[in-house]
């Protein structure tokens, strides 16, 4: 099957997904980012990469953490950045998601950072940007309904790779609603495209999607079971509306069943680290003992993350 | 386009109600199937049509075809050999009042085109709240009642239904999708929708509304059709029903014998469809009940405009452009599976006739001359401009398909030719 984010180079022409890119491409992010981290260390944390290019954060579902983070990124690689929230714009005025386009390709948008409530609609707007014959406009995705969240993965990836080194021998955990979450469906195919030795999706019946085995994990409904000897854990954000009954009883049962807490992260291994894409709900899915404790990394990867978001957006610039 | 004596020379005939398969001229006389091999005496035919190399069979009769645009819904059906169709009530406004009815059925003779055949709805408003006049429906042109694609949540109100239809032998026709199981869902509940993080609808939601529209059935004796089969469960269920003797037919449509859920690819809304396109295996459990006659091929045509498809695929509107392609693609499901022709064209003849109770899809002498004259080996690609409906939307945009339709006759008038 064609695959919408690479050219005919197999070089990264959008940002969609981390499902079918090689691991030679998420290798190269990676790195990119190493270089990148060291810019955000110096006095001038600018370097002139995306000098004169426009990028456009278009975000059709809000979240002012994700787009702050792209736009301090951008804003480092010199671009010029445009924020719109177009939740409350265009589209209340009955504008379709590819007239939206349109006009900001007419507004000569180099890139779009992309966050939409429906799964797909960033590979919509690059197929879209392919019939008008637009190769020079890049979607990097933000984040698309429970579809995908490819720089949240890559982040995620290099916070990994910067505490356990390599893949190979790793057991992950994956904690949570696991259904809703593009985050979790990204750590997934990165995980196993670098080869990580086993993935658990950890969660009771109703947060996990039908055949999730097929992607390539274990599947485990006791959190002690999927927890046993694991080297990284990855909690999983539980929205407000799914506690109302209908897929849990109450957050509080969720917590005693899937809580991560210091007895059962003492099932992990010792140096296990412990991640979270962020925001905690503390005494839901992660107790305040574990998140501010020494094995959680989640404030360095809110630090990563800008460096993998420069990464990807230098990369894609110059493809 | 008068009604002539037409002579079709030299075309292979094949009649699967009548069991015809032969290179025999046809004589059509009045509107009517006057002789097969032979002319009645004293024909003087006053047009002579060679069919060399062509097929000639029954108009294909469709059991559900959304008309946007009639007129040019109509014309695309004549070119796609379709005859006779059933239209579902769910137009805007819904046909749920007689002169609603009488309008379409007028305006569709006035064409003159393919026969128009409306569906009742079978609730008002197909609200699923209060029964619909069903006898003044029929008196006014329909055929059978049905929802369309909204279900009746409340159960005892479809049995009061299905009794009240079978009072006057109304058919009820049904597309089982229990309504909460299907919830928000968009793909089939399988690996492609957890890949792609698309809200699924399980099998469950078939299985469950088929289950309970045939117990409501058998109790009340209604003659049932069930609409748009999509799964293996969904068939052994059927087919456990008929062998317990329960009245009960059924239909698949054309594209789910061809595609599954991985067609979705990266989120293709052309691939989108209600009931979703399912696995793998669901659609070879179609294929073969199929291919042994326990259900019927529909082309379940729905015009889509290309907003309607510009969309995440969740936001797109779910269906498929289907007449024109209906012919070719019971051709090539009938190639790959090795299938006798006869008994291919049979499910989009004889079959949907006998479901629809209505006198087509034969060609024995005294029908009605509805006939359609194709060839099978002419290869034509997908294209918009090659389709006449209004619906562009279609996963079989840009395929190569065979099976061309050269002419098509309605009570001998010469309505489509090529």
């Amino acid at each position: 099957m064609h695959n919408p984010q690479l050219n005919a180079n197999g070089e990264l022409t959008h940002l969609l997904s981390i499902e079918g890119l090689p691991r030679a491409v998420i290798n190269h992010i990676l790195d990119t980012a190493s270089s990148f981290l060291k810019v955000s260390d110096r006095n001038v944390r600018k370097v002139p990469l995306l000098r004169g290019k426009s990028v456009f954060n278009v975000f059709f579902e809000n979240s002012t953490r994700t787009r702050t983070t792209f736009e301090i990124a951008a804003k480092r690689l010199s671009a010029d950045v445009i924020n719109l929230d177009v939740t409350r714009s265009s589209t209340a005025k009955g504008e379709t998601l590819l007239d939206t386009v349109d006009n900001l390709v007419a507004m000569h948008a180099d890139m779009f950072v992309v966050r939409h409530a429906a799964s797909g609609a960033p590979h919509l707007i690059a197929d879209h940007l392919r019939r008008l014959g637009r190769n020079d406009v890049h979607v990097v995705n933000a984040g698309d309904g429970s579809h995908a969240h490819p720089t949240q993965g890559l982040l995620d990836m290099y916070t990994i790779r910067h505490y356990k080194k390599d893949f190979t021998n790793l057991a992950v955990a994956i904690v949570g609603d696991i259904l809703h979450s593009r985050v979790a469906r990204s750590d997934i195919h990165a995980l196993t495209t670098l080869g990580a030795a086993e993935v658990r999706a950890v969660g009771p019946q109703t947060l996990l999607p039908t055949a999730i085995e097929k992607m390539g994990v274990r599947v485990c409904h006791d959190l002690g079971t999927g927890l046993r000897d694991c080297d990284v854990v990855i909690m999983l954000r539980l929205q407000n509306e799914r506690m109302n009954g209908a897929l849990l009883p109450s957050a509080r049962e969720y917590f005693r069943c899937y809580g991560l807490t210091p007895t059962m992260l003492a099932l992990a291994k010792p140096d296990a680290i412990v991640m979270h894409p962020g925001p905690m709900n503390r005494g839901v899915e992660i107790d305040s003992d574990v998140a501010d404790g020494p094995q959680a990394v989640i404030l360095p990867q809110v630090t990563f993350g800008i460096a993998v978001r420069m990464a990807v957006m230098g990369i894609l610039a110059g493809n | 386009m008068n009604r002539q004596h037409l002579h079709l020379r030299n075309a292979r005939l094949i009649d699967p109600k009548i069991s015809l398969d032969a290179h025999l001229d046809l004589f059509i006389a009045y509107g009517l199937v006057a002789g097969i091999g032979q002319p009645p005496t004293g024909f003087a035919a006053e047009r002579s049509i060679d069919a060399s190399g062509l097929i000639a069979c029954p108009g294909l009769v469709d059991l559900s075809s959304r008309l946007g645009g009639i007129e040019p819904e109509l014309n695309a059906a004549v070119a796609g050999g379709v005859t006779s169709l059933a239209c579902p009530p769910d137009s805007k406004p819904p046909l749920d009042e007689p002169g609603l009815v009488e309008r379409l059925v007028r305006r569709s003779e006035t064409l003159g085109l393919a026969r128009v055949y409306p569906i009742g709805a079978l609730t008002q408003q197909l609200a699923g709240e209060k029964l619909a006049e069903m006898n003044s429906l029929a008196r006014a042109g329909c055929i059978a009642f049905s929802q369309a694609k909204r279900a009746i949540v409340d159960t005892q109100l479809l049995l009061r239904a299905m009794q009240y239809a079978a009072t006057f032998g109304y058919a009820v026709r049904l597309r089982p999708q229990d309504q909460f199981l299907t919830g928000d869902g968009v793909a089939h509940d399988g690996e492609v929708a957890s890949r792609l993080g698309l809200a699924s609808i399980p099998v469950s939601a078939e299985t469950v509304a088929i289950a309970t529209a045939l117990l409501l059935a058998s109790q009340t004796g209604v003659r049932l059709h069930l609409s748009r089969l999509s799964s293996a469960a969904g068939i052994a269920l059927i087919r456990q029903a008929r062998r317990s003797n329960v009245q009960v037919s059924c239909d698949v449509a054309v594209h789910h014998l061809h595609l599954s859920e991985m067609d979705i690819g990266y989120f293709d809304s052309n691939a989108r469809f209600d009931p979703p396109l399912r696995s793998a295996s669901d659609r070879d459990a179609l294929r073969s009940a199929v291919a042994e006659g326990l259900a019927a091929i529909c082309s379940d045509h729905t015009p889509v405009d290309a907003d309607g498809k510009q969309l995440p695929f969740a936001e797109a509107l779910p269906g498929a452009t289907g007449l024109e392609l209906l012919l070719p693609l019971t051709l090539q499901w009938a190639t790959q599976e090795k299938l006798p022709l006869a008994r291919a064209l049979a499910r989009i003849t004889c079959d949907p006739a006998a479901i629809l109770g209505i006198e087509a899809g034969s060609l024995s002498v005294g029908s009605p001359a509805d006939v359609c004259v194709f060839d099978p080996d002419e290869a034509w690609r997908v294209t918009p401009e090659a389709l006449r409906s209004q619906g562009k939307n279609t996963p079989f945009m840009g395929y190569e398909l065979s099976g061309r339709v050269r002419m098509t006759l309605v009570g001998g008038r010469i309505v489509f030719e090529a």
